[in-house]
């Protein structure tokens, strides 16, 4: 068997060829990878450098002279007069004595929005809690309308967007940069207010609030009942037809696509044991029965971790069944539990579709106090927003993304830390 | 009482009941010489004074609460003079709910028939009255459960198994709602489709080539029968999933094979986890990506070619669907590929073969099954996902092929066909649950052959 020339010239290039393919391959591998990664890395640059100057907010400074007579309040114990008091009047007449060149009706007009309409409740506010202020002037920073608010930002990058505003506008904003009457502050309303239609009053809180108490009920109902299933048919279920069919039910649920669950719940909860719709608790019930399936798959993971030697000890030492499981399987397997649960809240965080059929996509300004008020959640704020056609809601939907990424990235976070921290090693 | 502070309530004398029941048992014990001489431990005693207690008062407060508004309904209905009564199901809701709203307070009074006055008054009293029976009824169940478990503790009572039959039970039970999920699915999605189908053939649905599901309002309108037929729709679909899977499937499977078989141990350590975020981004957020910033983006490059990309293109909502799915199919990939034994890799590569051949030849060959159960789990993923699609494509039905142009799909259908006010029974509304059963059954047939797969071909190594 001797090999001629010829063919060792003949495997020395397809050996060549083959380490060719070989590094052709690899290199196919790495390049899969590297796509993956730069689309993490592009959804999350792309989100954040539209959302963090939704952080910031444009405010205007103006010295407003606190005059009774333009508010036409002569009693302030009165709430009806302080209630319908013209307030944006000391606004209008602080604009009109900053810029006193404007004389014509429409200008002042144009000169009037520079300042949101809700500023005038922010001067409301600020008196009423010092009513020593009356007949006073001082400098105070208004926040300004979204348009200008859009400008400003966009002026500050050096790339100025004019489109929606009027020569006298842009004029008066240039003489409020020039004197530094003009800054961007932390903008606190993002934070602590409900939805709006006006975009630089909008924020999340109402959204937040409403995720937090779907979700509470989410996990209030999910991961008991989950954890008894798990338990159930990891520990007692006989071998039977019916134990089968349990765990078919459970495999299929877990893979059923979310909005399913939110015909469930439109049919059953709202159509038939008539809840309200818009609520938490039919947000949290359907968002429960969607995590149900996760959170009894990931317990009986747990459950199937802890050894057999322990169940064996523990009955050994005369421990009933149920006193074995309750007693020395079920403490053992909690930290993987709660991972898991962790894991399916998030989820169910994240979650918008089910919400949309049950009618939490309700405009709702109020922050929910309880259960049964109307709410809206994060995801579904986002959503609204981003079909929103004012400009800046953009810049407020990416930083809504950005608060719920945050939530997220915490609780899986958490989720690690707690298996790092309390897995055990048998 | 309010039923939750009845619930309250019954929750204190629970509690109360645990401790007279294992107070008894000690004391019990006490006269007998030592707790050994009961058959089980106090708390059992008191566990089951507890479950005698609350449990059949709390199934009559859940039944009350349920029954009582309907049964209190019937009754006000059935004393209305003849000439009020409501004819049809609509007008009956209708009524009940301007009578309650009247006793509520809500509607004034002024201008109403005096009948409707008199049945809310009645309304009043019926509901005052089942209220005070209600506290009454519940209570006096709850305690003579506790009086009767308590005088029953005797020191051979066998009340740890009672207790432990009980839990078991319980457990059974919450077993079971798994069970009621599906049935509820089912069950929902299947009345409104029948409901749905009378009033549209199945054929004309399923093989029906145009979509554009009006009602009429009056029954001479133009155009007065909408079209109820979903082809379109599937083929919206069909064309975003296929996208999707031209971005997910290669860029999945490779990055496993290479994470698997290539990397070194601590590039894997970080490039798996990093990858896995994909998975754990909401997809409202993907959507929000795709409309603003992906298919802008196509659109320009698309004119810089001289294409006609629509600002709603399939092809936006299929890539940036396809980066979601990614990370489902490289880490069920990654699974299966891990699971290939070492000796299998190992013969080959003895045999002469390179890595890449190895791969090739051996290791994707032996995991197949799996991955053909990823892929079809990510295709299901990828017909049911709604957010991206209802952000980034649009609401006409074409039916065409080309990615570039602007389709709807199934999900995006139920979602624009139940948001807004609209009566629950009309065909248009119908009309979506028509669609999630479609929606439930495909991704549930491709979830049962992935199994299957699974099952069927699974290598059994070792």
């Amino acid at each position: 068997m001797s090999k001629t020339p010829q063919h060792l010239e003949k495997i020395q290039r397809s050996l060549v060829r083959r380490y060719r393919a070989e590094k052709a391959f690899r290199w196919c591998g790495m390049l899969a990878v590297t796509l993956g990664l730069t689309a993490v890395l592009v959804v999350f640059a792309d989100i954040f450098m539209k959302g963090t100057g939704a952080f910031s907010a444009t405010y205007i400074a103006l010295d407003v002279t606190y005059d009774r007579e333009v508010l036409g309040i002569e009693n302030f114990a009165d709430q009806r007069q302080v209630n319908t008091a013209d307030w944006e009047a000391l606004l209008k007449t602080a604009l009109r004595k900053e810029f006193p060149d404007v004389r014509k009706r429409s200008e002042k007009r144009k000169l009037y929005a520079l300042a949101s309409n809700a500023a005038g409740y922010d001067i409301k506010d600020r008196l009423l809690a010092n009513l020593r202020l009356l007949g006073e002037t001082e400098t105070i920073w208004i926040l300004a309308d979204d348009d200008i608010d859009a400008y400003y930002k966009s002026w500050l990058g050096g790339n100025a967007y004019t489109a929606r505003l009027t020569d006298g506008q842009l004029g008066a904003l240039q003489a409020l940069i020039d004197t530094d009457r003009i800054q961007l502050h932390f903008n606190a309303n993002f934070l602590s207010r409900g939805d709006s239609r006006e975009p630089e009053q909008a924020g999340i809180k109402g959204a937040v609030v409403g995720s937090f108490m779907t979700l509470i009920l989410t996990l209030v109902l999910s991961f008991p009942i989950g954890i008894a299933a798990a338990i159930y048919l990891e520990e007692f279920a006989p071998k039977n037809a019916l134990t089968e069919f349990i765990e078919v039910n459970i495999n299929n649920l877990a893979a059923v696509p979310s909005i399913i669950f939110g015909l469930l719940g439109l049919a059953i909860f709202i159509n038939l044991f008539h809840i309200p719709r818009s609520i938490p608790i039919v947000g949290g019930l359907v968002l429960a029965v969607m995590t149900l399936p996760t959170v009894i798959i990931t317990s009986r993971a747990a459950i199937k971790s802890v050894p057999p030697s322990i169940r064996e000890a523990s009955l050994g030492m005369g421990a009933s069944r149920n006193q074995m499981v309750l007693h020395h399987v079920l403490p053992l397997a909690l930290p993987g539990m709660l991972t898991g649960a962790i894991i399916g809240m998030a989820r169910a965080l994240g979650e918008t579709a089910p919400l949309l059929m049950i009618g939490m996509v309700a405009f709702i300004v109020d922050i929910p106090r309880g259960f049964t008020d109307p709410a809206t959640v994060l995801p579904v704020q986002i959503f609204l927003w981003a079909d929103s056609p004012e400009r800046a809601f953009i810049e407020k939907t990416s930083a809504a993304i950005m608060v719920l990424l945050g939530f997220l990235v915490t609780m899986n976070m958490s989720a690690v830390w707690l298996r790092k921290r309390l897995e055990r090693r048998w | 009482m309010h039923a939750t502070d009845l619930f309250f309530l019954l929750v204190g004398l629970t509690v109360l009941a645990f401790y007279m029941g294992r107070g008894k048992a000690s004391q019990i014990a006490q006269g007998l010489g030592g707790i050994r001489n009961l058959h089980s431990l106090p708390s059992y005693y008191g566990h089951y004074t507890a479950l005698y207690c609350g449990f059949p008062a709390l199934l009559l407060l859940c039944a009350w609460s349920i029954f009582e508004g309907p049964v209190i309904i019937g009754m006000v209905m059935d004393s209305l003079p003849s000439d009020l009564r409501p004819s049809g199901s609509v007008e009956y809701k209708l009524l009940a709910n301007k009578i309650s709203n009247i006793s509520l307070g809500i509607l004034p009074t002024i201008n109403q028939p005096d009948a409707l006055i008199t049945a809310a008054e009645t309304l009043q009293r019926y509901s005052q009255l089942s209220r005070w029976s209600m506290t009454a009824l519940v209570s006096s169940i709850a305690l003579l459960g506790l009086m009767w478990a308590r005088s029953m503790i005797v020191a051979e009572l066998r009340a740890r198994q009672r207790v432990e039959t009980a839990v078991r039970y319980a457990l059974f039970a919450c077993a079971c709602v798994a069970i009621f999920t599906t049935l509820g699915i089912v069950l929902s999605v299947l009345f409104e489709s029948l409901q749905f189908f009378k009033s549209v053939p199945v054929a004309d649905f399923i093989f029906g080539l145009e979509w554009s599901p009006q009602m009429a309002i009056r029954a001479d309108q133009v155009g007065s029968s909408g079209s109820f037929g979903a082809v379109p729709l599937f083929v919206g679909t069909l064309l975003v999933s296929v996208v999707a899977m031209f971005v997910a499937v290669p860029i999945g499977l490779m990055s496993a094979i290479y994470l698997a078989e290539y990397a070194h141990k601590s590039v894997r350590a970080y490039a798996k986890p990093a990858l896995e975020i994909l998975a754990g981004i909401p997809t409202v957020v993907y959507g929000f990506f795709a409309a603003l910033t992906v298919a802008p983006f196509l659109r320009n490059v698309g004119e810089s070619y001289g294409l006609s990309v629509s600002s709603e293109s399939a092809l936006a909502a299929g890539l940036v669907m396809g980066v979601m799915i990614i990370p489902f199919i490289s880490s069920l990939a990654d699974d299966v590929i891990t699971a290939v034994p070492q000796a299998m890799r190992d013969g080959s590569l003895a045999m002469g073969a390179t890595h890449s051949e190895t791969v090739r030849r051996v290791v994707i060959p032996a995991a197949l099954p799996g991955i053909v159960a990823g892929i079809m789990l990510a295709i299901s993923r990828a017909i049911g996902e709604t957010m991206i699609v209802v952000m980034a494509s649009g609401l006409a039905a074409n039916m065409t092929f080309n990615p570039l142009d602007s389709v709807t799909t199934v999900t995006v259908q139920i979602v624009t066909l139940l948001t807004g006010d609209q009566e629950f029974d009309s065909a248009k509304t119908l009309a979506a649950f028509a669609l999630g059963l479609m929606l439930f059954l495909i991704t549930l047939i491709l979830n049962i052959i992935a199994l299957q797969v699974v099952k069927r071909f699974r290598e059994q190594y070792e």
